[in-house]
């Protein structure tokens, strides 16, 4: 039943305009001059919030499609990691905007100097070769090992991305440190699942426990 | 038998019932104009004042405009200063002391003046509002976040309390403190910072007549997330040091611990003057966006207040951030 929802034509479809929500929210409250007495922080924070979370979501889907064994999950990801991308392109854009209208000189002072400006950036930067090489063309030009190995940036994109929120609060900690755990829980499983996948390579090919001690 | 003639007075000409019962702060009006006038508040009835400053949020408090505290820059209006608050006792989001702050009892309220001073006392509200005639204040705010806005409070100096309480020699500073109660403040637990909440001032900051002890803002009783029943406005300073919902003021010998400085000594020191060359070390001080603008505008030193600068001369700005 869930796996044919999953493999239903119209699964992408929903996915894709329940990840528009959050925006399509944000930009109705710009037009109605609903954004609260700081209009340029609550868009902000409210695309700061979702690119991470975009992320967070991105990231819970190998250990989803592992733990319910549903691999259609998969059809999804890449959506997700985009979505991330854009919200975190709008984030950007923001700042750029408001923070400092297309003063350049002033984002670089601001990038150099200021740890959690340091963080977001590079969280950011590092999306960009992952939205580039998201095509099934740059994933076959690539070679999937080497597609995967680039991906793995998304571990430091999260890091960098929760450290950044970390860094920016003045005292109420809360969030930032609700965020890491979940990321903290999401890298673990994968941790998890990396032991136990070469366990059962060793535990398949004898053999080869000797020459991977031997390297060591 | 009929004794004179009906009135010649429809309905509508009544006073609405609401009205009616608004006239104390009739009163309130006629008498604050009038203690500025007097500029001493002798001449005032004690019993009508009082009762008129038996108000709570929402009720009607003003003051005489002191024209030399003006600007030309557009008010902040009052739902935005109502709506963003930094109130950590009521929820560290901005628009959580708005929610949360609604039920909060500010009456009664007792503000207990002591310390190195002739005179300690304990005020309750109207007395401490008597202490001299209220005015209305059109300030800048600069929060240490990069935000501002332009306020206008009702209130008095504070240095007509520290007249009143006679600081002898040993009094260099005077030290705040926030009223606090777990039980109507739940969220000052997870505030990430020590409560109950303090501040303070050096003597001369806290004796210059820039230094405001308000009760109201736009004609009105402070809101309870705005810091009632009296707070401290600060002009020149970070909007942190302007120390909310006060209950004790002590006149000390040493510089007085203050909350934020507490929490991360290397950012947030004991002056806190604004100050756009001196950054705070996770962000720049240079700018600041004002409340009601998409883009920012330069910070100005001392917030635009030039007239404090006598008092730091001298003194290294950036060791003394």
């Amino acid at each position: 039943m869930f796996r044919t929802i999953l493999y239903s034509r119209w699964a992408k479809a929903t996915v894709f305009l329940a990840c528009l929500i959050p925006g399509l929210l944000l930009v109705r409250r710009l037009i109605t001059g609903d954004l609260g007495p700081n209009p340029v922080e609550t868009l902000t924070h409210g695309t700061g919030d979702w690119t991470i979370y975009f992320i967070l979501i991105t990231l819970s889907i190998t250990p989803l499609r592992k733990i319910l064994k549903q691999p259609a999950l998969i059809r999804f990801r890449k959506m997700l990691g985009l979505f991330a991308f854009c919200y975190g392109v709008l984030h950007f854009s923001v700042y750029m905007v408001f923070d400092h209208f297309f003063d350049f000189s002033a984002i670089v002072a601001d990038v150099i100097e200021r740890p959690y400006i340091t963080a977001g950036f590079l969280g950011f930067v590092l999306m960009i070769p992952l939205a580039i090489t998201s095509t099934k063309g740059m994933i076959r030009r690539l070679g999937g090992k080497r597609w995967q190995r680039l991906h793995r940036l998304i571990y430091a994109s999260a890091t960098a991305g929760v450290v950044h929120y970390y860094w920016l609060v003045k005292s109420d900690i809360t969030v930032p440190l609700r965020l890491a755990a979940i990321l903290a829980a999401l890298l673990l499983i994968r941790a998890g699942f990396w032991m136990r996948e070469r366990q059962n390579n060793v535990a398949a090919r004898p053999t080869d426990k000797r020459s991977e001690a031997a390297a060591t | 038998m009929i004794i004179g003639k009906a009135p010649d007075m429809r309905y509508s000409e009544v006073t609405p019932k609401k009205d009616f019962l608004n006239r104390r702060s009739f009163l309130t009006t006629g008498l604050a104009a009038g203690a500025a006038l007097a500029a001493g508040g002798g001449l005032l009835s004690m019993g009508s004042f009082s009762e008129a400053q038996a108000a709570l949020a929402g009720e009607k408090l003003a003051g005489v405009r002191n024209n030399k505290y003006v600007t030309d820059e557009k008010l902040t209006p009052f739902d935005d200063i109502k709506q963003y608050n930094n109130f950590y006792e009521f929820g560290t989001a901005k628009d959580d002391p708005a929610v949360h702050a609604k039920n909060f009892q500010t009456r009664p309220w007792t503000i207990e003046v002591g310390g190195e001073i002739a005179n300690p006392k304990t005020y309750d509200t109207d007395e401490i509002m008597k202490l001299a005639p209220l005015e209305e204040r059109i300030y800048r705010l600069r929060c240490v976040e990069a935000w501002s806005m332009v306020v206008p409070w009702i209130g008095f100096p504070l240095n007509a309390v520290i007249r009143k309480a006679e600081p002898n020699s040993k009094a260099k500073y005077v030290a705040f403190e926030t009223y606090y109660d777990p039980k109507q403040m739940p969220l000052g637990r997870s505030a990430g910072i020590q409560l109950p909440y303090v501040e303070g001032l050096r003597l001369d900051e806290a004796m210059h007549p820039l230094a405001l002890l308000s009760f109201g803002i736009y004609g009105e009783v402070l809101p309870n997330q705005n810091g009632a029943p009296l707070r401290l406005v600060v002009p020149w300073k970070y909007g942190f040091k302007s120390i909310k919902s006060i209950i004790k003021i002590s006149f000390v010998e040493k510089e007085p611990p203050t909350t934020w400085n507490i929490s991360a000594p290397r950012e947030y020191g004991f002056y806190s003057n604004v100050n756009p060359k001196v950054n705070h070390p996770r962000w720049s001080q240079a700018k600041e966006r004002r409340i009601g603008n998409f883009f920012r505008r330069d910070t100005l030193m001392f917030n635009g207040y030039p007239e404090v600068a006598s008092m730091y001369s001298g003194m290294d700005m950036k060791k003394n951030y």
